[in-house]
């Protein structure tokens, strides 16, 4: 092998790719802001009285489950300019990670909400609780604990799928580490340096949540 | 869009079988190595393992197909761009495999592995005959919803230029300017292909939840 590796373009480049880390993380929260929204409507529309609503919910999480994420945002890209709306890359992707994660987050809060016993709301009642009591201490919190590890996985995945919205130029570190590419082609110190990247941000996430979790959400059950 | 755009994209869809089977089938290969490492019991082989699983559970799979890519031209070596790909599935698949199969060996009662050691069966037969055909039966939900993931993740390929059923949707959307529809096609041929799996994944997942009982 007589290749010099040559990291001196993605030293350069490293303001730029941390900016990158910063749109990436931008796109998957806002990602996720989304996918929530998407994911309670979905919740609620899936218990609905009217048969057809259900359906319709489940056929959305189907398709979606069931189609790669690529070819979803590349039908955004082009589907949106024909109803007349004209959005940049960014916000494309924004709204195709945020239905990608919204069919998935359908699926986790109704097993989060189906896993709270009637039972417990109303032995709250007996003892005289008060309503917004039991909805802290018996619904919300047990429900939150039920899905937050699923959730969060949930988002640092969508953390990770965001690499794919490169392919419409959206702003996110892997755009930006192809746009490096181009100009020095260095491709693998900077995909290798853009890879650590992505193991950076997800370990931190993973820290994150696991902090929250122990301080928040855990406490001991029987 | 005429017959012989419809023939490109099956021969797209072809590739796609073709990645996914070789992604998964050599995929299985290292994911049950990575399996047995992660429960041998040997820290330098556990660590090895699970060192290994963080790193392709933590990063995208884009940036694996195109570390893996563009490394091994680094290295000398001069594939074609179907090996290389083949090989980023595999390491992809061979992570998360491992772990899914690393669950469910550990699934497995202590009792049956004491039993076994008590009838002294050595490692391999331990393995063979007591652990692993438990393990996958507890696995096969799981193992299926992955292999519906690398379906669906082959389509990255296409970002490397290589044409799969993806690419070949994109192309021929270039010629005749109907991108909704043939990404309609494209998007429902993928969704031919993963939904009967899904739906097979999930009923094994009722059926083992209601042998359990």
């Amino acid at each position: 092998m007589n290749y010099k590796f040559d990291f001196g373009p993605v030293i350069e480049g490293l303001p730029e790719l941390l900016w990158g880390c910063a749109g990436t993380l931008g796109l998957a929260l806002s990602g996720m802001v989304l996918a929530l929204i998407i994911g309670i409507g979905g919740v609620l529309l899936r218990d609905s009285r009217l048969a057809s609503l259900r359906w319709l919910v489940i056929a959305f999480v189907e398709a979606i489950r069931n189609t790669p994420f690529l070819g979803q945002i590349y039908f955004v890209f082009f589907a949106l300019p024909m109803v007349g709306i004209r959005l940049d890359p960014t916000l494309t992707a924004i709204i195709a990670l945020g239905v990608n994660g919204g069919a998935y987050a359908i699926e986790i809060i109704r097993g989060g909400v189906q896993s709270i016993n009637k039972g417990q709301v109303e032995a709250g009642l007996a003892l005289g609780l008060s309503r917004t009591l039991i909805f802290r201490l018996i619904v919300l919190k047990p429900a939150l604990r039920a899905i937050f590890p699923s959730l969060t996985s949930q988002f640092i995945m969508l953390t990770l799928t965001t690499s794919i919205a490169s392919a419409i130029s959206a702003y996110e570190l892997t755009s930006v580490g192809q746009a490096i590419e181009t100009n020095t082609f260095r491709s693998f110190e900077v995909y290798g340096v853009v890879t650590l990247l992505y193991l950076a941000m997800s370990w931190m996430l993973m820290q994150m949540f696991a902090r929250i979790n122990a301080r928040f959400l855990l406490y001991p059950v029987k | 869009m005429d017959k012989n755009q419809f023939l490109f994209l099956l021969g797209g869809l072809k590739w796609t079988l073709a990645l996914s089977a070789i992604g998964f089938a050599l995929g299985s290969v290292a994911g049950l190595g990575v399996a047995l490492a992660r429960t041998s019991g040997r820290r330098g082989l556990e660590r090895g393992a699970a060192a290994y699983i963080a790193l392709f559970q933590g990063t995208p799979l884009l940036m694996q197909l195109f570390v893996v890519y563009y490394g091994l031209a680094l290295a000398g070596l001069k594939l074609d761009p179907w090996v290389s790909v083949s090989i980023g599935f595999t390491l992809h698949a061979g992570a998360f495999l491992g772990e899914i199969w690393r669950g469910s060996i550990e699934a497995v009662p202590r009792g049956q592995v004491e039993a076994a050691k008590a009838l002294s069966l050595g490692y391999l037969d331990r393995m063979k005959d007591v652990v692993l055909p438990q393990a996958i039966r507890i696995s096969l939900p799981a193992t299926i919803g992955f292999l519906v993931q690398l379906i669906k993740g082959t389509s990255l390929a296409a970002i490397i230029g290589f044409t799969e059923l993806m690419r070949a949707g994109t192309i021929v959307s270039n010629q005749n300017f109907k991108p909704l529809l043939v990404l309609g096609l494209v998007c429902a041929l993928y969704f031919a292909l993963c939904w009967p799996l899904s739906l097979y994944g999930a009923w094994l997942e009722r059926r083992l939840v209601t042998a359990a009982r």
